[in-house]
C-alpha cells in the first residue's frame, strides 16, 4: 500500500512538471519583457491563446503537428513584432499603466477577433499520434506527451539560455535588464532590443498555447486562466528574473498537481496560498530585486 | 571637436540648463566645476543624449548631435562614463568589457581589445572572470572608464571618476587620464576635486546654476582663489 502511493505521488509529480513546463514558457516571457521594457503585458495571454488556434488553423489546412511547432511560435512572434513596434512603443516613457491599459484592452479584441473567426465554443486538440499513449518512467505508466512536453520545454530553455550567455545580443540582453541606460550610451539601439525581446516572448507564449493545447482543449478563454496564474509565477520567482520564472513555475505546476492529488478542490486556491505566503517571507520574490516597481 | 551653443534642458517642468556654450578641442582635457546642482551632470547628460528635452546646438566632429539618439552619438566616437560607475550588476569584468564593443564594428577583435585594455588596466586584468559589482568602489570606476575606452572614441565624458575613491586609486586613474591625454583622446570632465581637476586639465568652464559663469585656462583658473571660493566651494 505504501509502495503504491509513493508511486502515485511520483507519477503526480512528473504531472506537476509537465504543467509546470508551460508555465515556465508562458511566464519567462512575461517575466523578460516585464524585466527588459516595464511593460506588464496583459495581452501576453491572448498571444498563447493565438498559439494554440494557430496550431488549430494549420492543421485543419493539413499541415502536422511537427510543422506547428516551428511555425506556431514564428507567427505569433511576428505579431508580437507588430504590437511592440506600432502599439507599444508610441507609449514608452509615459509610465508603467500606460502599455499595462493598450495590452489590457488588446487581449481582448484579440478574444474577440478570434470568438468571430472560430465561434464561442472550444474545441478539441488531439494529441499527435506519435506521441499518444504512455510509457514506463519506473514509478509507473506516465503519458507521452507530457514527457514531450518537459522535453521541449527544456530544449526551449536550453536554447534561450546559450542565446543569452554565448551571444552578444544575449548579453545587451542581459545587461539591458538591468541598466538599460548604460547600454544605451555604450551604443545599443535599445528600441531595437526591446522589439525583439517582446518578439520572443510572444513566440514562446504562442508556442506554450500549442503545447497546452492536446492536454485541455482550446478555447478563446485560454489565455486568461494561464495569465493569472503566470503572474504568480513571475511574482514568486521575482519579476524579471528568468531564473525564478524558471523554479517558480516548476514549483507552481507541482504544488496544483500535488493538491490536486490530496484536495482537489483546493487545487486553484493553493496558488494564492503559495504566493502569499512567498510574499510575506521575501516580498522581491526568489530572485527579484527589491524596489523594482517603485 | 566638441562645441555646445545656446545648450537648454528641462527636466520636466523645470528649465535646468541656460544657454550653455563651450567647446572641447582636439587633445583636449576641458574641466566642468561649480557647486553641486550647478548642472554639471546635465551638461554631460544632454551632450550624450539622455535627456528628452532640450534646445540650442551640440556639434561633434562638424555633425549636429543633438535631437539624434544616444547610441548615434556613440557611433560618431562620442563616449561618456556616468556617475556612480553604474557597472552591471551579474556580469563579469569581462562581460562587462564586452558590452563596451558589442556595438563598435570592432566586434570580431573582442578577445585582443580585451587583452590590449587589460594592459592598461592591470587591476582589471586579474579580475576578468570575477563578478564585476564584487570589486571595489575603485576598481569598479576603472572598469567603468574601460568599458567606455574599448571602443576607442574620440572624446570621453567623466561624470565625477573620483567620487568615494581611495586616493591612492584616484592618482592612479589621473595618471591614466594624462595619459589618455598624450595618446590623442579628449577629454570632458566633471570633477568635485577641483585641484586636482584643473591640475591636468588644459581649460575649465565654471558652471553656477545652470550656466556658463566663467572660462579661463586651467592655470589662469588655479591661481583665482575669488572664482574658486565663490563658484566650487561646498
Amino acid at each position: 500500500m505504501s509502495g503504491l502511493s509513493f508511486d502515485l505521488i511520483a507519477l503526480q509529480l512528473f504531472t506537476g512538471l509537465a504543467l509546470g513546463a508551460i508555465y515556465v514558457l508562458f511566464a519567462i516571457g512575461l517575466s523578460l519583457i516585464f524585466g527588459m521594457l516595464t511593460v506588464v503585458n496583459f495581452a501576453h495571454g491572448a498571444f498563447y491563446m493565438v498559439g494554440a488556434y494557430v496550431g488549430l488553423f494549420l492543421l485543419s489546412l493539413g499541415g502536422n503537428f511537427w510543422l506547428c511547432l516551428v511555425a506556431v511560435p514564428l507567427i505569433v512572434g511576428t505579431s508580437g513584432l507588430i504590437v511592440e513596434r506600432f502599439l507599444i512603443r508610441p507609449l514608452y516613457g509615459r509610465g508603467i499603466d500606460y502599455p499595462l491599459l493598450l495590452t489590457f484592452g488588446l487581449s481582448y479584441v484579440m478574444v474577440e477577433l478570434i470568438r468571430i473567426a472560430f465561434g464561442k465554443s472550444g474545441y478539441p486538440f488531439d494529441t499527435p499520434e506519435i506521441l499518444q499513449g504512455a510509457v514506463n518512467i519506473g514509478v509507473g505508466y506516465f503519458p507521452l506527451y507530457r514527457l514531450f512536453v518537459i522535453g521541449i520545454a527544456a530544449v526551449v530553455l536550453l536554447g534561450l539560455w546559450l542565446f543569452l550567455e554565448r551571444t552578444s545580443f544575449g548579453l545587451i540582453i542581459r545587461a539591458g535588464a538591468r541598466d538599460p541606460q548604460i547600454v544605451r550610451v555604450l551604443g545599443v539601439n535599445v528600441s531595437r532590443v526591446w522589439l525583439f525581446v517582446f518578439g520572443i516572448g510572444s513566440g514562446i507564449a504562442g508556442l506554450a498555447g500549442l503545447l497546452a493545447a492536446p492536454l485541455q482543449g482550446v478555447i478563446p478563454e485560454m489565455g486568461a486562466t494561464i495569465l493569472a496564474e503566470a503572474f504568480v509565477v513571475t511574482v514568486v520567482g521575482g519579476m524579471g528574473s528568468i531564473g525564478g520564472a524558471v523554479i517558480a513555475g516548476l514549483l507552481v505546476g507541482v504544488v496544483v498537481s500535488m493538491t490536486s492529488l490530496f484536495a482537489p478542490e483546493m487545487a486553484k486556491v493553493s496558488i494564492f496560498a503559495l504566493m502569499a505566503i512567498v510574499l510575506l517571507i521575501r516580498p522581491q520574490g526568489f530572485f527579484g530585486r527589491a524596489g523594482l516597481m517603485s | 571637436m566638441l562645441r555646445v551653443e545656446n545648450l537648454n534642458s528641462w527636466y520636466g517642468a523645470s528649465h535646468v540648463l541656460q544657454d550653455i556654450g563651450l567647446e572641447v578641442n582636439k587633445g583636449e582635457i576641458v574641466c566642468l566645476i561649480g557647486r553641486n546642482g550647478a548642472g554639471k551632470t546635465t551638461t554631460l547628460k544632454s551632450i550624450i543624449g539622455l535627456l528628452d528635452k532640450t534646445s540650442g546646438s551640440v556639434t561633434f566632429k562638424g555633425k549636429e548631435v543633438l535631437g539624434q539618439p544616444a547610441h548615434v552619438r556613440f557611433a560618431l566616437g562620442l563616449a561618456y562614463v556616468p556617475e556612480e560607475r553604474r557597472i552591471v550588476q551579474g556580469l563579469t569584468v569581462r562581460e562587462n568589457l564586452r558590452l563596451g564593443l558589442v556595438a563598435s564594428p570592432d566586434k570580431k577583435d573582442e578577445v585582443r581589445r580585451i587583452a590590449q585594455i587589460a594592459e592598461i588596466f592591470p587591476r582589471l586584468a586579474e579580475r576578468l572572470d570575477q563578478e564585476a559589482v564584487t570589486m571595489s568602489g575603485g576598481e569598479q570606476q576603472m572598469l567603468a572608464i574601460a568599458r567606455a575606452m574599448i571602443a576607442k572614441p574620440d572624446l570621453i565624458m567623466l561624470d565625477e571618476p573620483s567620487e568615494g575613491i581611495m586616493p591612492v586609486l584616484v592618482d592612479e586613474m589621473f595618471e591614466l587620464f594624462r595619459r589618455m591625454k598624450s595618446e590623442g583622446t579628449t577629454v570632458l570632465l566633471v570633477e568635485q576635486n577641483v585641484e586636482l581637476a584643473l591640475d591636468i586639465a588644459d581649460r575649465a568652464y565654471v558652471l553656477d546654476q545652470g550656466s556658463v559663469v566663467h572660462h579661463a585656462t586651467a592655470a589662469a583658473l588655479l591661481a583665482n582663489d575669488e572664482i574658486k571660493e565663490r563658484y566650487c566651494s561646498v
